[in-house]
């Protein structure tokens, strides 16, 4: 209970992390831009996308993992932080079951295939 | 519920320093950190946006009067219409019942003294203040009219209103909701009283806690999505605009990801709402308390993979259309739970019929209703019928109106004694619940009916032959005006006149009732321990006395 100063000591356990770990941590998200510029002026073809996202996911780990501390988190934040993405999940999946599946058919291709065989089954009563 | 129940005895509120006098002016209302003040705070500021909103709607219902418009331009209509939705859905019902009682009661329910960051509460509500200043601002410069959905294109290559400003508000508003989400989430898990585990808690505090949840996964989408189309706008990049690169209907999954949850931010918080006052006035346990708290996180979690379920005849795969129409149907399971709890909590209970209770027996009814027709509109070949007619309009109506509206209604009546220290007339609110039911129904049945006879929404005429229904509902919407009325003059009149209502005027079980009407500031003198469940009302061989 935050109001209980006496149980603030087991309470509040949190990490101190030394500077240079955050200096660190920046110039590596400073050299990560510098590397995306860079990329951008490389026609890469079918790459440039993939290349640019890599670049950008590992400098989202830096953040979530270093400057958001969820690096020395256990338990509750780290359940967050996966809900986080687990959301971001559903939202991408959910919509490319839309945008992936414009092109298909009202009646899929194994449907048609047997339909000419099913047509005829009255035949048989 | 705590042993500072049994030596509590009625003080009057103007001789002991409550949360309202203990201190005055102007300046001790805009710095509080009280979690009570800010409360009220955004109760002033959205009753003042559901003033703005109705003012519209009586205005879209005076026009359809007559077939070709009575009253204004269809110009001017789109921007009523507009203004109606996004101001209510936005700046009232999404604030509604979490940032006004649920700020209140939170931290009185949970046996805590405010809650976990209280700067940040009162920021919120500055943040909150911010986007409504912005959005009427964008009203009074030209208005919007791209309906509440400001689907593409008519709000990047066609717009020509001030659909980045109010766009701007949603964006600046949705930031005070995720930090009081943010807020509650943390509160409900730090701040407990001792004894107060999960399964003791009110079922309100299960609602609110999956409220927040789509709070904090939810709005940062619409936030985003704006940003885009303001992005698109401004600086031509292809995201939306197909002559650009971009694909209209990612608008729409985008906008529908956050929308859609969004009606479970509205109705969620009435549903918790509801749970309270059902045993409270039923003087008897809920039934099912367990079902009822998961419900509510069902109802959250489902509520994130139905959103396609807007988008059936818009161009979407038929493919997403059937895995949508499926999941649609999914939240019917959740919501049926608690509406069969509810009921089975009214049997063999003593019930009573003061007004909260009369709030509480037409939100049922209602929220059922509104439910249902639901899954007309979850089916996809009915959907092709009636999307885009007053059948929508009708449905979504009776969950926001006669669900989420009524909730907060009968919230503010059941609580207004705690918050205020006083009593309102029980015969005048009795009345106006009733003039609120009558009104609510003649407004948006017929329009179930339009809309199946084929009357599209968002249009200022319409032909001839749906011109009685739709005076049938103007008549009710100025029912409905009236009774909405008559609550805001007894509860002000009740202010100064009502009589004291002492700590527990409807002898409910819940640590709010245990402490002094008005709370003192600090809440609890001593940090209360809770030593039973919920809603533990007294029986006599199984029947509630
Ligand atoms: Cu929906």
């Amino acid at each position: 209970m935050s109001e209980h100063p006496g149980h603030s000591a087991h309470t509040l356990h949190e990490h101190i992390v030394p500077v240079s770990t955050y200096v660190a941590v920046f110039i590596a998200l400073m050299f990560g831009t510098a590397l995306t510029t860079w990329v951008a002026y490389h026609n890469l073809g079918r790459w440039n996308s993939v290349v640019a996202l890599i670049i950008a996911v590992a400098k989202m780990l830096l953040v979530v993992l270093f400057f958001m501390h969820v690096k020395y988190n256990k338990g509750l934040s780290r359940i967050v932080i996966v809900g986080g993405f687990f959301w971001l999940g559903i939202m991408i999946t959910l919509s490319l079951s839309d945008e992936l599946t414009r092109r298909w058919e009202i009646n899929p291709a194994p449907f048609n295939m047997i339909l000419p065989y099913i047509s005829h089954l009255h035949l048989l009563f | 519920m705590s042993t500072a129940t049994a030596d509590i005895h009625e003080v009057p509120a103007e001789s002991r320093v409550h949360y309202l006098n203990a201190r005055y002016g102007i300046k001790s209302w805009l710095l509080t950190l009280d979690h009570k003040r800010i409360g009220l705070l955004y109760l002033g500021t959205i009753t003042f946006m559901f003033l703005i909103g109705g003012i519209a709607a009586t205005l879209m219902r005076l026009n359809l009067i007559e077939p070709q418009g009575a009253l204004v331009e269809p110009e001017t209509y789109n921007k009523l219409f507009s203004t109606h939705g996004i101001v209510m859905v936005f700046f009232f019902l999404v604030p509604s019942i979490p940032a006004t009682l649920g700020n209140f009661l939170i931290p009185l329910m949970i046996g805590a003294r405010d809650v976990a960051f209280p700067k940040l509460n009162l920021m919120s509500w500055y943040i909150f203040v911010t986007g409504c200043c912005c959005m009427l601002y964008a009203v009074m410069t030209g208005g919007v009219d791209t309906g509440w959905t400001f689907y593409t294109p008519y709000s990047s290559t066609y717009a020509h209103t001030s659909v980045l400003l109010a766009a701007l508000g949603i964006f600046i508003a949705g930031f005070s909701s995720i930090l009081t989400g943010l807020n509650f989430i943390v509160t409900i898990h730090k701040m407990r009283a001792p004894g107060m585990t999960w399964f003791r808690l009110p079922l309100f505090i299960w609602s609110m806690y999956a409220t927040s949840m789509i709070f904090v996964l939810g709005t940062p989408v619409i936030a985003v999505t704006l940003l885009l189309l303001g992005l698109e706008r401004i600086l031509h990049v292809g995201i939306f605009d197909p002559a650009l690169g971009g694909d209209p209907l990612l608008f729409q999954h985008l906008f529908w990801f956050y929308s859609h949850p969004a009606v479970y931010i509205m109705i969620l918080p009435g549903m918790g709402v509801v749970s309270e006052l059902i045993p409270a006035f039923s003087r008897k346990r809920i039934f099912g308390y367990s079902f009822v708290a998961f419900s509510s996180l069902a109802i959250a979690v489902i509520s994130f993979v139905v959103w396609g379920h807007h988008m059936f005849v818009t161009g979407q795969s038929v493919y997403a259309g059937l895995v949508f129409s499926v999941l649609s149907f999914l939240v019917a399971i959740p919501s049926a739970i608690k509406v069969f709890n509810w009921t089975a909590t009214l049997y063999k209970g003593s019930i009573s019929y003061q007004a909260p209770m009369l709030y509480a027996l037409g939100f049922i009814g209602l929220f059922t209703m509104g439910g249902l027709t639901g899954l007309f509109l979850a089916s996809l070949a009915t959907d092709v019928h009636l999307n885009g007619t007053y059948f929508i309009v009708a449905h979504f109506h009776y969950i926001m109106v006669g669900g989420a509206v009524m909730a907060y209604l009968g919230g503010i009546h059941y609580w207004w004694p705690k918050i205020t220290g006083r009593l309102y007339p029980d015969l005048w609110a009795r009345f106006s619940a009733l003039v609120i039911f009558v009104g609510f129904n003649l407004t948006f049945f017929p329009q179930f009916v339009l809309g199946y006879l084929g009357m599209p929404r968002r249009y200022a005429m319409y032909p001839a032959e749906f011109q009685s229904l739709n005076v049938l509902s103007s008549a009710g919407a100025s029912v409905l005006a009236v009774g909405y009325v008559i609550p805001l003059v007894y509860l002000i009149w009740s202010l100064k006149y009502g009589p004291p209502a002492g700590p527990n005027p409807w002898k409910a079980k819940g640590l709010e009732w245990t402490i002094q009407s008005p709370p003192p500031t600090e809440n609890f003198e001593e940090t209360p321990i809770v030593t039973e469940e919920a809603y533990n009302y007294p029986t006599v061989g199984g029947v509630s006395v």
